[in-house]
């Protein structure tokens, strides 16, 4: 059995997928610091940078509501920003009681909310279509072509790498479990929340000391092919005119937007 | 003889669709050792997998006169001792004891029930003195035994052991039957080692393609090269 929920690639045929990977994750990378960059309140550069989001999707050919539908799941991660409607120094909306204390919303408050999450919703999406529309090493190789140092890559490969097998595992560990968490006859079984907490513990412990173990071995199985500090790759990735010509015209966009935002 | 096991027509597939048990239907007796033996992907590990209620397919699983539900679930657990092939996959506590001690723990015994239980369950594979060692830091042959120990400490009516044998020295594979045939305990092992399948166990079932397509004497199965060639197997 094999645990395969973080494979999000969607192979398609599109103007999208067959953009060098380079030209895909620095437009990203932009937008997403675009996003980041525009002021408070900027409602028409963010209804614009929506556009610009619509048209990637249309241009992948996987549907106009396509990264819309998978970007919810990163919405409770926006929450965190819940703090700013209190912080933030403006006119009082209004007041409750929270605990022990008085929580007043104000108007700067609010209008810094609702931009972080408009913010935060926008670039979550466009990095959902960038793992849609390219492959995993593809990114790694994109990555280290943009000078991203390779440690860092390499960490990230192994990590996603390594990430299936270490889900695999978890699940063998958790059905060994299942599997001997017995009862006898008419008798309570599974003791106390605490007792179970512990074994979960010992589980974790288990699972980290296992793949502190496999590190080695995968490492030393590596320099027995002779790994020097980075993978070489036969990808014969190539910037084409077209790619120029797609970066230019985001990075162009990309500005325009902020000019917007800025006005 | 009364069955401690009944299969009765179970079918079950896969999330993908492949259908990996159709029509599954056997009896086991107290007492019985029965070698389970087959190809890769024959069914033989989906087949164990149902037989604690790991997997719920299509079908009856009847164990000591109760049929497998979702309400007697953990009492079926404790009946049936599963032995899984990677004895990592088994073993997921620091030390050996308590690896052992977590059935009959989580069973809700007393300390001194749960002490006598491991102390006979590593008695019986022979492990007495490795009570406080590291698991990951044992040897396969010896994560083997203390696999099957931790199943023997919930004191089942039968073992089920996936690939028992598999990955081991000759030295620890000869222990390793030698304590099969020692355990007074109804088995059912899945095996790809003929020759442990004749010296050990008068009755064999072999199953290929998600069937059992023969149920009988060990003897005569192995005498019948026509059945073992069909169904990618050696005479040993």
């Amino acid at each position: 059995m094999h645990f395969d929920a973080f494979d999000r690639y969607h192979e398609s045929e599109s103007f999208i997928h067959r953009l060098d990977p380079r030209v895909k994750v620095a437009v990203t990378v932009a937008f997403i610091l675009s996003n980041a960059l525009l002021p408070d309140g900027a409602w028409i550069a963010f209804g614009f940078s929506w556009l610009f989001l619509l048209l990637a999707n249309l241009l992948s050919n996987l549907g106009v509501a396509f990264t819309f539908k998978r970007s919810l799941i990163a919405l409770p991660f926006a929450l965190i920003a819940i703090t700013v409607l209190f912080s933030i120094p403006g006119k009082p909306l209004t007041t409750f009681h929270f605990l022990m204390w008085d929580l007043t919303i104000t108007d700067m408050g609010l209008l810094r909310f609702v931009s972080i999450l408009i913010r935060s919703w926008l670039s979550v999406q466009m990095a959902i279509l960038l793992v849609a529309t390219a492959r995993f090493p593809d990114i790694i190789h994109a990555l280290e072509h943009l000078r991203v140092p390779s440690i860092l890559t390499t960490i990230i490969a192994f990590l996603y790498r390594y990430l299936f097998v270490l889900a695999d595992e978890v699940f063998r560990l958790l059905r060994a479990r299942e599997s001997r968490s017995a009862a006898a006859p008419g008798q309570k079984a599974g003791r106390s929340i605490l007792w179970r907490a512990g074994i979960a513990g010992h589980m974790a412990g288990q699972l980290f000391l296992r793949s502190y173990e496999r590190s080695d071995r995968v490492y030393n199985a590596m320099l027995a092919r002779g790994y020097t500090g980075h993978f070489e790759t036969i990808n014969p990735h190539e910037l084409h005119r077209l790619d120029y010509l797609t970066t230019a015209l985001a990075l162009i966009a990309i500005l325009l937007l902020q000019l917007v935002g800025r006005l | 003889m009364t069955n401690v096991l009944q299969v009765h027509d179970l079918h079950f597939s896969y999330h993908g669709g492949i259908s990996a048990l159709r029509g599954v239907s056997f009896e086991m007796c107290a007492g019985d050792k029965v070698a389970l033996v087959g190809p890769n992907g024959a069914g033989k590990s989906t087949l164990m997998l149902h037989l604690n209620g790991i997997l719920n397919g299509h079908g009856a699983v009847i164990v000591g006169g109760q049929r497998l539900t979702r309400d007697n679930l953990p009492v079926i657990r404790a009946m049936v001792g599963l032995v899984f092939q990677n004895p990592d996959d088994q073993l997921f506590s620091p030390t050996v004891f308590e690896d052992v001690a977590f059935g009959p723990l989580h069973m809700g015994l007393s300390m001194e029930q749960v002490e006598s239980r491991v102390q006979s369950a590593l008695e019986a594979v022979r492990m007495s003195g490795f009570r406080d060692r590291l698991s990951h830091h044992l040897s396969v042959g010896e994560k083997k035994r203390i696999a099957i120990a931790t199943v023997l400490s919930m004191d089942p009516q039968i073992l089920v052991l996936d690939e028992p044998s598999a990955g081991l020295d000759p030295r620890a594979r000869r222990a390793l039957i030698n304590l099969l045939r020692e355990l007074p305990i109804t088995m059912l092992v899945s095996t790809h080692d003929m020759n442990l399948v004749e010296e050990l166990f008068p009755r064999t079932i072999v199953m290929d393609e998600g069937q059992i397509v023969a149920d009988g004497k060990t003897k005569e199965i192995l005498d019948d090269e026509k059945l073992l060639t069909a169904h990618g197997l050696e005479k040993p």
